[in-house]
């Protein structure tokens, strides 16, 4: 062994002064036909992200995940060829991609054909054209693609808990059946993209090394004539979370179980959010937080356990989830429960609630110090009505929020009496242990 | 119409190089956008150089150096950089494990402090190497055992296209192997390849180089130098008949092939290997892409398909011996055959008539755009900058990378094609054992 010098122990050094989180030169600008667009300088390389959110609540689901697979198909006079190779000419792409709230188109390129990108991007807006051909090639794949995601065990337990925790609502069901895409055709997709995929309600964000003023008329310039005025859908809020017994779905053979909890949670200008937000870090939402530190690092149950609150239009969720291993499902859970239950029911440390402010303000300026990252929050906070300023003030109350405050939020959010519960696993196996703790109802598997 | 071509853009982040009396390397790469830093320690050490009978133990005793250091308890190094805004991970690589924070900028020394204390030792013992045995166990499984197309093709096909064991094995490791681990192990892996002058620190983003050179040398100067082993050469020679395998994969609804082509040896022939990076592009990238065209529009023999060099998916931070990749996952009662015969007629169309006018190009200009964005990330230009370092001695190699894809020529394009030929290819294919 090599002899060291022994110096005694070594302190971990302070922290410097903080930075004060910064919100980068922007603008904005609502054209005529409704489009609100948002450009956000950060010139760190030489290009820029676009997000285009169309707002997409109670679209058909198999059309609507048709639409998004086949919009950049090809229009009266390109072919999907040629709109991939005249992307890629300015270093630029696009995809589609739908969920229960929008549509979304997402690309990035050379800032030098940021021009070209939206003279292409309102080419497929105006005038996607859905060719047979092409629809039944996607057709095809689409239905592929959901046959290896229902082969996922990560897919089938959030089927699963999005069916137990929404019910009626259109949150309920996200992917739709083989069958539904078989049926549909491109006469149903014009007629989708005709009343829905038009310009008022949408918004359009660029991010990159732009002059914000100038990215704007480049918008202007390229999607003003993008017009239309079809139907715009209002999504229900979404049901209170009904507790009940543990939904146990079985997968003869697995030789993990995923376990999902569902918890309230509320929206992000919601005041509790900011406490609820440091309470579900202390639970669970980082590396550094009792649920972590407990099934993984104390017992090995789990690799990865997180928990996270996720936003959506018409109602905010907290989803906790581990995979782990099968013969550990009851003992897992039964920690889990604990670690609910102690944090809705004692107030947490004063020096876990500063790590855990620390880690949540910290993320916020990791969080946009990327074209990418920056494009995604932006983009994220004007679909739900909100922009980029916002986090001024979230820092402020995440800064602010007192064990108290995190107490309480706990105490109402976090209760596991509240919660949904599923477990997706081998029942015969996992069962009793599970039984030994609370109700269980069980399932077979949906295919 | 003559095909404008994109004019490729650079960029040009600074790059610091020094060396501490100990052998550690460092590179300081300062941009003050933003105010984070990312800090990146870089072993040489990967998954090639475990030893026979420890399958796994590179990534198994990378989860050990998070568990408590010389004056650091366990669960210290998660909480004090989570505790100062920071998130952290590590990873193994076929020739390098890597561990790295993302922090605000005002906790530089403490990330410096962090990679130094465990460079000087982590604390090995039988309870943490236990606990991280399992935690790894919970890790194939959800990556691989518990799941369809786990480990393809980066864990079922090297062992087809290779023949020692060091390029061949399974790098997550069989639960033997793992659960068999001691702590001895653990502190011979340490001692002979966790060395000072076998490690490379890299620190980008909002730094001040002075400030930061003065911390550098304050925290690692004292590391006690320990100087790099020796790298056994992995060659092996190419091949020179087709190899083909089959395994039946109980949970994947879909039949899949993945073809891999050894490529010439990125570091010490990196003009020669560059043009491959720039064909698996060509053939994969996009609706506008060869065998995208081909094979999912036209033929609809495939559903959906990939193409890469490195079994990892790392053009620019792997050794010879590595491969270029192409693999596909086909419709129900697709045909393997058929879409390997089809691969060797694009490839073949490909070097005998070349490539269309502006094919090249456009294809360049979308390879810049993805090589800047990646930079963008002030981590990814520490991590990429230090494996630089480490394997080439060249971190600004990533402010060129644009402009080097974009001198690529069709002749050299052509030329690359043309050596992918069926006979030196190792292919791989999945059976559907969960067709319905």
């Amino acid at each position: 062994m090599t002899t060291t010098v022994p110096t005694g122990p070594r302190t971990l050094p302070p922290l410097g002064p903080t930075r004060k989180l910064k919100v980068p030169k922007q603008a904005e600008r609502t054209l005529r036909n409704g489009l609100t667009v948002i450009a956000v300088r950060r010139p760190a390389v030489p290009l820029v992200e676009l997000r285009l959110w169309v707002p997409f609540g109670r679209a058909h689901l198999a059309r609507g995940a048709m639409l998004s697979q086949t919009m950049l198909s090809g229009t009266e006079s390109m072919t999907s060829v040629q709109i991939a190779a005249e992307l890629q000419k300015v270093g630029g792409g696009l995809s589609a991609g739908v969920d229960p709230d929008r549509l979304m188109l997402s690309g990035a390129g050379l800032v030098t054909g940021l021009d070209r990108m939206l003279e292409l991007l309102a080419e497929v807006l105006t005038g996607a054209s859905y060719p047979s051909d092409d629809v039944a090639t996607e057709r095809d794949r689409l239905v592929d693609r959901i046959q290896v995601a229902q082969s996922q065990p990560a897919h089938l337990a959030r089927e699963a808990l999005l069916k137990r925790i929404y019910g009626r609502h259109p949150y309920a069901t996200q992917t739709p059946e083989p069958g539904q895409i078989r049926a549909v055709r491109p006469a149903a997709l014009r007629t989708l993209h005709a009343e829905r995929v038009h310009p008022a309600g949408a918004q359009l964000v660029l991010v990159g090394d732009v002059q914000p003023e100038k990215a704007l008329d480049a918008a202007e310039r390229a999607l003003g004539g993008w017009a239309g005025a079809g139907r715009v859908a209002e999504l229900p809020g979404t049901p209170p979370l009904e507790p009940g017994p543990l939904l146990l779905v079985d997968r003869p053979g697995s030789v993990q179980s995923s376990l999902r909890i569902a918890l309230p949670a509320v929206p992000r200008t919601d005041p509790d959010h900011a406490p609820l937000q440091l309470a579900n870090l202390i639970f669970g939402g980082y590396f550094s937080s009792r649920w972590v530190e407990n099934i993984r690092e104390d017992k090995g149950y789990t690799y990865g356990p997180h928990s996270v609150i996720e936003h959506s239009v018409a109602g905010s969720v907290l989803v906790a989830a581990a995979e782990v291993a099968t013969e550990v499902t009851g003992p897992a859970l039964l920690e889990t429960t604990y670690e609910l239950g102690r944090l809705a029911s004692l107030p947490p440390k004063p020096e876990e609630l500063e790590q855990a402010r620390q880690y949540a303000l910290g993320t916020l300026q990791l969080g946009m110090s990327t074209q990418a990252g920056l494009a995604a929050l932006t983009s994220a906070y004007a679909g739900n009505g909100l922009r980029l300023d916002f986090l001024a003030e979230y820092a402020v109350r995440l800064a602010k929020a007192t064990t108290d405050d995190v107490a309480r939020v706990a105490a109402h959010y976090l209760a596991p009496a509240r919660a949904a519960v599923v477990v997706l696993g081998d029942a015969e196996r996992v069962s009793p242990g599970l039984a030994a703790l609370t109700a269980v109802r069980t399932e077979p598997v949906q295919r | 119409m003559a095909a404008r071509r994109s004019r490729i853009p650079a960029t040009k982040y600074p790059v610091e190089r020094f060396t501490l009396d100990n052998g550690l390397r460092v590179v300081l790469t300062p941009d003050r956008s933003a105010p984070v830093i990312g800090v990146a320690v870089v072993y040489d050490v990967g998954i090639r150089s475990e030893p026979e009978g420890r399958t796994g133990f590179a990534h198994l005793f990378e989860h050990l150096m998070f568990q408590g250091s010389e004056n650091l308890e366990k669960l210290a190094h998660f909480r004090h950089v989570q505790g100062a805004g920071g998130t952290f991970n590590g990873s193994t690589h076929l020739d390098y494990t890597d561990y790295f924070e993302t922090l605000p900028s005002n906790a530089l020394e403490r990330a410096l402090f962090l990679e130094a204390d465990r460079m000087r030792g982590p604390r090995l013992t039988e309870e943490n190497l236990r606990n991280q045995v399992d935690v790894v166990k919970e890790e194939i499984r959800v990556n691989v055992l518990n799941r369809p197309y786990g480990g393809f093709p980066w864990l079922t096909l090297p062992p087809v296209m290779f023949d020692t064991f060091p390029n061949a094995h399974d790098g997550y490791g069989s639960f033997d192997d793992l659960e068999s681990a001691t702590v001895a192990d653990a502190a011979d892996f340490f001692r002979r390849y966790y060395a000072s002058g076998n490690a490379v620190l890299a620190v980008s983003g909002d730094i001040d180089v002075a400030e930061a050179t003065e911390l550098v040398t304050r925290h690692f100067g004292d590391v006690p130098a320990r100087p790099a082993p020796r790298r056994p050469a992995f060659t092996e020679p190419d091949l020179t008949a087709e190899r083909r395998t089959s395994y039946t994969d109980a949970l994947a609804p879909l039949p899949a092939v993945a073809g891999a082509w050894r490529v010439p040896d990125p570091v010490t022939d990196f003009a020669a290997y560059l043009p491959y990076v720039v064909l698996a592009e060509v053939l994969t990238d996009g609706d506008a892409s060869r065998l995208v065209e081909r094979l999912v529009q036209r033929d609809r023999t495939v559903t959906s398909l990939g193409g890469y060099l490195g079994f990892m998916g790392d053009p620019f931070d792997v050794r010879d011996p590595t491969a270029l990749l192409l693999q596909a996952h086909l419709p129900p009662g697709g045909d393997v055959d058929k879409v390997l015969r089809t691969m060797d007629e694009e490839l073949d169309r490909l070097a005998t008539d070349g490539l269309t006018e502006g094919e090249l190009a456009r294809t360049q200009a979308r390879m810049a755009t993805h090589l800047l964005r990646d930079t963008d990330a002030v981590l990814g230009r520490a991590l990429r900058m230090a494996v630089l370092e480490q394997q080439r001695g060249e971190p600004g190699l990533l402010n060129d990378l644009p402009r080097l894809v974009g001198e690529v020529t069709e002749e050299q394009v052509r030329s690359a094609a043309a050596t992918l030929r069926p006979e030196r290819r190792a292919a791989v294919e999945v059976i559907a054992g969960g067709a319905r």
